[in-house]
């Protein structure tokens, strides 16, 4: 991913910010520039950072600069309002995921771009320890 | 509007044929159609890709492939909707006819994953999904499949095993068909034997890479006569990542699609004599017979395990294989099952034939239900 391309998602993706629609109040996350109520205007959402995991995998044969993290679980992630993301687990042997599995969010390394490309950094989640 | 015929079909062995280029393998399909039609004449060409930009930095095929079956200077373009590509270029060329504005439409779908290496080709598919928020994750195709196989065998109590009959069941028709990728019987122990391709998939119950063509050419009905008609083509869409959706094991596109192509046409799910889904995964078949209608939620995999996809089940499926055994060269795909519907319905199906077939439907999927197409034919 290019460098502007990463620094345009970097607010969003580091803090997880999603947009709320000021006309019917849907959440968004990513954001949308159209509401589907045709709404335009928008207001920051900050997303919860917790949640529970509603299901999971584990990718065993990675897309191109992903090989060496192999194997890792993504899943798809309910956070506390409701409110939905893919994301990849962290801090956990895939053999000890459990769908409903409580996770917080944190931020790690996601990929790099070759020796001397961007180091690309997002959300992931880890178990959360009660 | 004017009813559309389809006056001719081609399509090349789907394999990895390692000789051939992109433009070889289109042509070979394009000529197969024309001469299947009896005329070689062409005023529109509709070119079904996904890959190429990825796969062979080779965009601007509308041109490149009119030039390549002998036709430069016609109106061609290229129509990409992930692996719906074919189905969704299948509509458009319908529109073409159906509208007035062309005699003759060709369409033809075409793919070439044996070019690159596995981790190029999964980037490639991943490239149908969100880029920032769903590909970012390094999630493939397969694993947001994964993701909604868990969900389903969870919710609904359903053994593995019985969503892993699909690829069982598809192997079975693939017998006996000459232009399969995997024309061999494949059992239920082989396929839970298999390793993971993202838990709780099988790399067995996952479509290959391969190449292939499919071409079908379309003319006005009056000006073709006994044939087999388009009675309705519809393409629906539903929030793009699986993680917006409110139930993501609904498949809404696949939904929409079938009751609006259902109701233009005037039938019934209960008229369908065959029926090809979209199973690039195991559970993708599933859930597009459930999306469909074919299958109450949570039932589809026990319908299949119990046989009722067979070819002498209650709704015959994939009767050449589908993605799984027949092969799934992407955006050739949704051309491939159009043609095949239209093989059944000329009763032309050699070893695959269902008997007396009139009605067919044809479904196709981009992403995990983005982007659904569905073609209803039936013979003239």
């Amino acid at each position: 991913m290019s460098v502007p391309r990463h620094w345009r998602e970097e607010k969003p993706r580091y803090r997880l910010l999603g947009e709320q629609c000021a006309a019917c109040g849907a959440r968004y996350f990513p954001r949308t520039p159209v509401c589907a109520c045709g709404g335009t205007e928008f207001r920051p959402y900050k997303l919860p950072e917790a949640g529970k995991v509603v299901s999971w995998t584990v990718i065993r044969s990675p897309p191109e600069g992903y090989e060496k993290y192999t194997p890792y679980v993504v899943g798809l992630i309910e956070l506390d309002d409701g409110m939905r993301l893919l994301s990849q687990l962290t801090d956990v042997a895939p053999e000890q995921v459990k769908s409903g599995m409580r996770v917080e969010a944190v931020l790690r390394r996601v990929k790099e771009d070759g020796e001397a490309g961007l180091i690309q950094y997002g959300y992931k989640f880890r178990p959360v320890v009660e | 509007m004017r009813n559309v015929a389809i006056a001719g079909v081609g399509f090349t062995k789907v394999g990895e044929p390692w000789e051939r280029s992109v433009k070889e393998l289109f042509a070979e399909a394009a000529v197969a159609a024309m001469k299947d039609s009896g005329s070689p004449a062409v005023e529109a060409l509709y070119v079904a890709n996904m890959s190429g930009g990825h796969l062979q930095h080779q965009l601007h095929l509308g041109a490149m492939m009119a030039e390549a079956i002998g036709k430069p200077g016609i109106f061609a373009t290229r129509v990409e909707a992930g692996q719906a590509s074919g189905g969704v270029a299948f509509h458009e060329g319908v529109q073409a006819v159906a509208s007035g504005r062309c005699d003759s439409v060709l369409v033809g779908g075409v793919e070439k994953m044996s070019d690159m290496l596995p981790e190029c080709v999964a980037s490639s598919q991943a490239t149908a999904e969100d880029q920032e928020y769903v590909a970012f994750t390094g999630v493939t195709k397969t694993g947001l499949s994964a993701i909604l196989h868990r969900m389903y065998t969870e919710r609904f109590d359903v053994k593995p095993e019985d969503v892993a009959m699909f690829a069982v069941r598809g192997h079975d028709n693939a017998v006996g068909c000459a232009h399969a990728q995997y024309p061999f019987k494949l059992s239920i122990e082989r396929v839970m034997a298999s390793p993971m391709e993202a838990d709780p998939i099988h790399v067995m119950e996952c479509s290959a890479v391969c190449d292939g063509a499919a071409a079908i050419l379309l003319r006005p009905a009056e000006e073709v006569g006994d044939c087999v008609e388009v009675a309705a083509t519809e393409v629906a869409t539903d929030a793009f990542s699986i993680a917006q959706r409110g139930d993501p094991l609904t498949l809404g596109a696949v939904r929409r699609a079938a009751e609006k192509a259902c109701a233009s046409a005037g039938v019934s799910l209960g008229d369908m004599d065959v029926l090809e889904v979209m199973d690039d995964t195991t559970i993708d078949g599933v859930l597009c017979l459930e999306g469909l209608g074919f299958a109450k939620r949570g039932e589809g995999a026990a319908f299949v395990a119990a046989g009722g996809t067979s070819r002498e089940g209650e709704m015959p499926t994939n009767t050449f294989g589908g993605l799984k055994a027949r092969g799934n060269p992407l955006g050739a795909t949704g051309v491939y099952q159009v043609a095949e519907v239209v093989l059944q319905l000329r009763g032309a199906a050699g070893p695959s034939q269902v008997k007396d077939a009139r009605i067919g439907m044809a479904q196709s999927m981009g992403g995990v239900g983005s982007t659904c197409s569905v073609t209803i034919l039936r013979r003239g």
